[in-house]
């Protein structure tokens, strides 16, 4: 294990180091900028105009990027890449991912678009979400635990964010921790975490949470088939989400063993729509490393968000991809 | 001043090409109590003095009703009152300047009440001029009156009324109530329209003390004048109608000022604590599938005293081009409520027109058409007046029969009140 520099003072740090200590600059995690991380763009980008304001041209009215149009965030291990896609005029999709003691803890939200200030929502129910799970688990939590209390409080947060019942921002949630033996997930909503398999004894590619939508409860229910159940329109309506208006909440936790190397995806519908079966993904995810098996995760995710671009883009679309076992755990496995 | 608030409800998502956006956008107006105290505010009471209100016992409960408006005034307010006939003449006080209400002046002025006689004609323009007369003196602050008729306005034309109404534009907020029913409602609707002010009718005129008492009470608690919403639209974007729609149906379409390039400001007049929705309807020009665009800036804009504007609350209305259809063709259900109300409204007063004008045919359509809307709205008080005028057969198809013989109050406070709408909410009811 060599030491890299800190990327702000040059100081040799280690993959486990959360901040640098020759300066105090973070080492680890990254997540979604926020909207007004970036300066603003001078000119509108439709008519040239210089009056922007409030976000949006004061000639021609367009809505100015914010700076979440295309985001990317690494971490020594993991990647997650986050677009606006085709359709949408905003990002709404929101991520977070740390690496921190030998675990990769990534969670992705997703905004919903009928409710106020949804991009709000998934960037404050990401971040929290994040904040807790490290803050938990560096203080030795156990990790199911850890995983519910984070859901929590990232649904106060967003919760927080009403005015009043009636305008109240809402959001999907999954988080995931990855750690040298297990993969934790948990969630709300319809944004899901696939185990995708390299093989080599690791148990097959697997979708790893369930989705709190309509679809999902039909096909539960036995009403539906899975295909009639997404054909419907009101496939995607969610029957669990965070928000002030959601009431009581009831996280759904999952720990799964992989047994075996491999990937673990964490993405909004706008990847799974195009690919919601895991053996799909997976597919996608093998076809993404055919030639170089040692390609970067960001490549991974890029490949990943574009195969969601080229099939129309109908949503955002954010992809995390965090590789298991995490490296510097030591890997009992041989590599994929 | 009090805390203003926009709030804007729509469906933004447009289809490919689409460029009509609408929006309701609610201003909502809190804690004006202590500011309307402080607010420097005059009033002005206009009594018709004219021959007919000698008929009956209009006069002196008009008297009483100036009295009791009079008594609500509270101290420091400017105010005078006014008697209209063929001419406008001062009554308290007698030299067309505004006293300063105090319990001395308050009395001196109920004695010159008290003292009115009837006799003359009719000629509101002139009585709109004198009270904007008294009130340019005043300046700045809340300027309202409480203007009473009890007949036709027969002598002056049509257009010498129009040119006093132009004349007086903005000068102050101005309540019209007809009393009796010798009045024509057109006119007095027109007249509270151009005044920013609301029309009723008072049938009984024991019923226009109470009713001077609550409008002298409500313009006591207004904190602000002249209030306008600006309307800023893109380049090539124009608003095709702005209305308010509650509590009563106002088309502010044609009241723009241009303010700004790309902007115009519509008059809303005076605030105290209360909720207006306005329906706004904007045209832009088309863009791409996820575009989205700032289709209106509304802003709540007043002057601040020192040739300045203060903005006091701002919203966006929002397009957004989709190829979802399911959002696209969704219809805002405010929106479509306010837009049955506005049809409601035009409903009656086209029904009643073809009545008078004998026309059976359009009379019972269109009625017939307002009852159903009546329903939709959940408007009972409109429901009950129609009821008065067409007996209703099938109230779900809108089939209606008119009645051989209608009060003739009844089709005027159906006609006078048809503006008056129900206020929707966004959770339904």
């Amino acid at each position: 294990m060599k030491a890299a520099g800190c990327p702000e003072c040059g100081y040799p740090v280690l993959p486990h180091h959360g901040f640098c200590e020759a300066c105090g600059v973070p080492l680890r995690g990254a997540a979604s900028p926020a909207p007004k991380a970036r300066a603003r763009p001078a000119e509108c980008v439709e008519c040239g105009s210089t009056e922007i304001s409030d976000g949006f041209c004061g000639q021609c009215g367009l809505r100015q990027p914010d700076g979440r149009e295309h985001v990317e965030v690494t971490t020594p291990t993991a990647a997650g890449v986050s677009d606006r896609g085709r359709r949408h005029s905003r990002n709404e999709d929101a991520m977070a991912v740390v690496e921190t003691g030998g675990r990769v803890i990534a969670v992705v939200c997703d905004g919903v678009s009928s409710a106020p200030r949804p991009e709000e929502a998934s960037q404050i129910a990401a971040e929290t979400g994040a904040a807790m799970l490290t803050a938990q688990l560096d203080a030795g939590a156990d990790t199911e635990a850890a995983t519910r209390a984070a859901v929590l409080r990232a649904g106060k947060a967003v919760a927080a964010l009403a005015a009043s019942e009636h305008e109240a921002p809402a959001c999907t949630y999954v988080s995931a921790v990855v750690d040298v033996g297990a993969v934790t997930v948990g969630w709300v909503g319809d944004s899901r975490a696939y185990w995708i398999s390299d093989g080599t004894g690791a148990r097959p590619s697997t979708v790893l949470t369930a989705d709190d939508s309509w679809a999902a409860q039909m096909v539960e229910l036995g009403v539906l088939t899975p295909a009639q159940a997404h054909a419907d329109v009101r496939a995607h309506t969610l029957t669990s989400w965070l928000g002030a208006d959601a009431g009581e909440l009831r996280p759904r936790v999952e720990r799964f063993e992989p047994g075996g190397p491999g990937a673990v995806v964490l993405c909004t519908d706008g990847l799974w729509n195009y690919l919601p079966e895991a053996a799909e993904l997976a597919e996608a995810v093998h076809r993404a490393r055919a030639g170089d098996p040692a390609r970067p995760p960001l490549e991974i995710a890029g490949e990943l968000v574009r195969t969601a671009l080229d099939a129309g883009g109908h949503d955002n679309v954010t992809v995390v991809l965090i590789p298991f076992p995490p490296p510097e755990a030591g890997s009992p496995y041989p590599a994929g | 001043m009090p805390e203003f608030t926009i709030k804007v409800d729509q469906n933004r998502y447009l289809p490919v090409g689409g460029r009509e956006v609408h929006a309701i956008v609610t201003v909502e107006a809190t804690g004006a109590g202590a500011a309307a105290a402080a607010t420097s505010a005059a009033e002005v009471i206009i009594i018709d003095t004219s021959g007919s209100m000698s008929f009956g016992d209009k006069m002196a409960e008009a008297k009483r009703a100036a009295k009791a408006a009079v008594d609500v005034l509270r101290d420091g307010v400017r105010f005078a009152v006014v008697a209209g006939f063929n001419l406008a003449r001062p009554v308290y006080p007698a030299d067309e300047t505004l006293a300063v209400a105090s319990p001395q002046t308050r009395e001196e002025a109920k004695r010159a009440i008290g003292r009115l006689d009837a006799s003359g004609g009719t000629a509101i323009g002139s009585w709109l001029r004198m009270a904007h007369k008294l009130m340019s003196r005043h300046g700045a602050g809340v300027r309202h009156a409480i203007l009473l008729t009890d007949g036709k306005n027969q002598h002056e034309t049509p257009a010498e009324l129009d040119a006093a109404l132009a004349e007086v534009n903005g000068g102050f907020v101005c309540d019209c109530r007809g009393v009796g029913t010798d009045w024509e409602v057109a006119e007095l609707r027109k007249i509270a329209s151009a005044m920013l002010g609301s029309v009723d009718i008072v049938a009984d005129p024991r019923d226009l003390e109470a009713d001077f008492r609550a409008m002298a009470e409500k313009a006591m608690g207004k904190a602000v004048a002249d209030v306008a919403l600006r309307v800023w639209t893109p380049q090539n974007g124009t608003v095709k109608f702005l209305k308010q729609v509650a509590p009563s149906l106002e088309d502010l379409t044609g009241r723009r000022v241009e303010s700004a390039p790309q902007s115009g400001d519509y008059p809303t007049g005076t605030w105290g604590d209360e909720i207006r929705d306005y329906h706004l309807c904007v045209q832009v020009p088309p863009s791409d599938v996820g575009r989205q665009m700032r289709a209106a800036w509304v802003k709540l804009v007043v002057p601040d005293g020192a040739g300045g504007e203060q903005v006091l609350a701002s919203g966006n209305v929002l397009a957004e081009w989709t190829d979802d259809e399911a959002k696209s063709t969704q219809i805002n259900p405010r929106v479509a409520d306010y837009t049955g109300q506005a049809e409601l409204a035009a409903a009656i007063q086209e029904g009643l027109a073809a009545r008078r004008e004998g026309d059976v045919d359009t009379a019972t359509a269109r009625l017939g058409r307002a009852v159903v809307l009546a329903r939709q709205a959940g408007n009972e008080q409109i429901g009950r007046l129609l009821e008065r005028v067409v007996d209703v057969i099938d109230p779900v198809t809108g089939t209606v029969r008119l009645k051989k013989n209608v009060d003739k109050v009844d089709e005027m406070s159906l006609d006078t009140r048809s503006t008056k709408t129900v206020r929707t909410r966004k959770d339904g009811g």
